[in-house]
């Protein structure tokens, strides 16, 4: 008892073992709790916490890629992409006040229904205002600092040499992949790859550490062109005032360096602004020298007399009696515009006789034929690497009756692309050997495929010669300080399943210096208004404009000597009717 | 024993801070190097839009323009141009 008071009166009281055990098992529970809680966050929810605390300072950043530059031969740049301004628009944050309105509509060029209209939708959480604008005039609507409104950086690709190149070159599309031309030919390489990477940002937003490379990002390559502006742009304004001056509907034409088989210009009238396509017509649009086809006419006439040659059936000079002047064969009549009694092969060509020509071609085999014409690349797609080359048509030989036999050794009842002629041009200009055709710069030299024997290719070029001579049928080919060489065509055009009477192509194809040739160029003249149609009045004078200033920018030697020529006075020489 | 153990958190501790110094270190020196990469990319485009520049006043028809109308150029007589050849003698 006195035990019991003592300790009392000590203070101290003897509490209930429970109370310990209470406080113990709490404690441990306690603990409990936070194990399994860590062992859930760590075990089980541990992915996405780590995605939440990366999210507060690694990013994924978009790595853009450029797309490559495209290049003329000397550097000149033809295509280049730079940065513009995209404004976009969030149209339930925009609270706009009637002059902030106004502003803004103007500098997007733009009305203010417009402008309205193009917000009035608010479900919509992206609008785009305008798409691609000049860096400028998006840093002055950025500075207006308008709530929901937000510009975006883009490529816009621009095209310095204009409608000059436009057919060649082509174009991109807003989201700067090709649409024509080399653009679109050459879209793998040219245009890059984006990449993304994750990357630590630090608190001023700077990238402090690459994590992890997701793709790299691939730039685009630069792409450069066997073209040459100035040739280009040369041809092109010949070609262009020659369109103009005969009220032709199109023209169009090639230029070729016979030693690597690069092209050094193409040109097309009418052309089109590639900076700025709106309001374009299909007719702008067609590049006449690659994908679209015409009967030849006569400039097909050296292929004819170049298998007789090659075949022995003739010499130059075997005379073909081509009196008087016609030849009807089943029902159908071939016609000279000068007819003679008989020609030397050689004058078939510098006359440019029909009777002749189908004469010749009827001494040979169709099957010969067709198989020369074959082999220099008529009814074959050039391989060029450009979408939509044409193939052009050539029959097969068995359905050939005499008649379309006879037509087509001047050029008529077959079609071709201007590409194909001028390539095949390629066999007279080489002594004999069809060079592969490049748009793409190349330095080493072409290797050709045999055709026709050297002797047969300058016996050709010899009687091509003549053609451009006075006394042949296009001596507006001739420039001062070169031998030229070259055919005249006119040919009526197809239309309706027959052919037109009063629409005409006019085309000249000819080869420079005659001594050791270097370029090939061919011109062709769509629908020339009346009274000069003639391939010699027409085409024969675009030839020699641009043949002189290639000659010259190449650096060619003359071979002829410098002095004026002597032009005829009126177009009658070079009649003929094909 | 106990004094191995303070020299092991001596050099422990040294450890740490160089990872800490050299982590710092590496970090500013990425950004530096992000820097002249954006930098780069800067140029390039600027060197495009250069390109673009020289491409456009280099235009083959302004040329001829300015040289034929506002200085009065024109090509020569064929006749007084004489060619000279790249690698003969004459």
């Amino acid at each position: 008892m006195t035990g019991a008071v003592g300790a009392a009166a000590q203070g101290l009281v003897r509490l209930p073992v429970w109370r310990a055990r209470f406080v113990l098992a709490a404690l441990l529970i306690g603990f409990g709790a936070l194990v399994l809680r860590a062992l859930y966050l760590q075990a089980l929810k541990t992915d996405f916490l780590q995605e939440k605390g990366d999210a507060r300072y690694s990013r994924v950043l978009e790595v853009p890629a450029t797309r490559g530059r495209v290049f003329d031969r000397n550097g000149e740049a033809l295509a280049v992409s730079t940065p513009v301004k995209s404004i976009w628009a969030i149209p339930s944050d925009v609270a706009l006040k009637s002059a902030q309105k106004r502003k803004l509509a103007s500098l997007l060029g733009m009305t203010t229904s417009e402008l309205d209209k193009k917000l009035a939708d608010p479900s919509r959480d992206f609008v785009y205002l305008k798409r691609q604008l000049a860096p400028d005039t998006a840093e002055a609507i950025t500075e207006l600092g308008l709530h929901g409104i937000y510009d975006q950086r883009e490529f816009r690709r621009y095209y310095p040499a204009g409608e000059v190149t436009a057919h060649l070159v082509g174009f991109t599309g807003v989201d700067d992949s090709g649409q024509e031309g080399v653009e679109l030919a050459h879209q793998d390489s040219l245009g890059g790859k984006a990449g993304s990477r994750r990357v630590i940002k630090d608190r001023l937003g700077r990238v402090v550490e690459d994590v992890q490379s997701i793709r790299a990002a691939q730039d685009g390559k630069d792409l450069t062109l066997a073209i040459d502006s100035k040739i280009q742009s040369l041809a092109y304004s010949a070609l262009k005032s020659a369109v103009i001056a005969s009220k032709a509907r199109a023209g169009a034409l090639i230029a070729l360096d016979v030693h690597t088989g690069e092209v050094l210009a193409l040109a097309n009238v009418p052309s089109f602004n590639p900076n700025n396509r709106t309001r374009l017509s299909g007719a702008q649009l067609r590049n006449r020298v690659i994908t679209d086809l015409f009967e030849p006419g006569s400039t097909l006439k050296p292929f004819t007399v170049a298998l007789a040659l090659e075949s022995g059936k003739v010499a130059p000079q075997t005379i073909v009696p081509t009196a008087p002047g016609r030849l009807t064969i089943a029902k159908y009549t071939i016609r000279d515009v000068h007819p003679a009694s008989a020609l030397t092969v050689a004058q078939v060509i510098q006359k440019s006789s029909n009777v002749g020509a189908a004469k010749i071609a009827l001494s040979m085999p169709r099957e010969g034929m067709w198989d020369f014409f074959h082999r220099v690349g008529f009814g074959t797609a050039p391989q060029l690497g450009f979408p939509g080359a044409a193939a052009g048509k050539l029959r097969p030989y068995r359905t050939w009756k005499p008649v379309e036999q006879a037509t087509m050794s001047y050029g008529h009842g077959i079609s071709l692309s201007l590409v194909q002629l001028a390539r095949a041009y390629t066999v007279f200009a080489t002594d004999g050997e069809l060079v592969p055709l490049t748009l793409v710069k190349s330095d080493a030299a072409a290797v050709g495929e045999r055709i026709v024997s050297p002797q047969t290719a300058r016996a050709v070029r010899a009687m091509l010669e003549l053609a451009v001579q006075p006394g042949g049928t296009g001596p507006r080919a001739r420039i001062m300080g070169w031998r030229v060489a070259g055919k005249t065509g006119t040919a009526h055009k197809q239309e309706n399943g027959g052919y037109a009477a009063h629409k005409y192509i006019a085309s000249f194809v000819g080869l420079a210096p005659v001594s050791a040739p270097r370029v090939v160029i061919a011109v062709m003249i769509d629908e020339p208004a009346a009274p000069h149609y003639y391939g010699g009045e027409v085409a024969a004078p675009v030839f020699a404009q641009t043949m002189q200033g290639t000659l010259r920018l190449l650096g060619v030697p003359h071979d002829a000597p410098l002095e004026p020529l002597e032009m005829p006075a009126d177009g009658d020489a070079a009649g003929e009717s094909t | 024993m106990a004094k191995l153990n303070l020299l092991l958190l001596a050099v422990l501790v040294a450890c740490a801070l160089g990872l800490v110094t050299s982590q710092h270190k590496g970090r500013k020196l990425f950004s530096e190097l992000e820097r002249e990469r954006d930098r780069a990319r800067e140029l390039d485009i600027e060197y495009g839009r250069l390109q673009l520049e020289a491409s456009t006043w280099g235009l083959h028809s302004r040329v001829e323009r300015i040289a034929a109308g506002n200085l009065g150029l024109r090509a020569p007589d064929p006749r007084r141009v004489r060619l000279v050849g790249r690698d003969s003698g004459r």
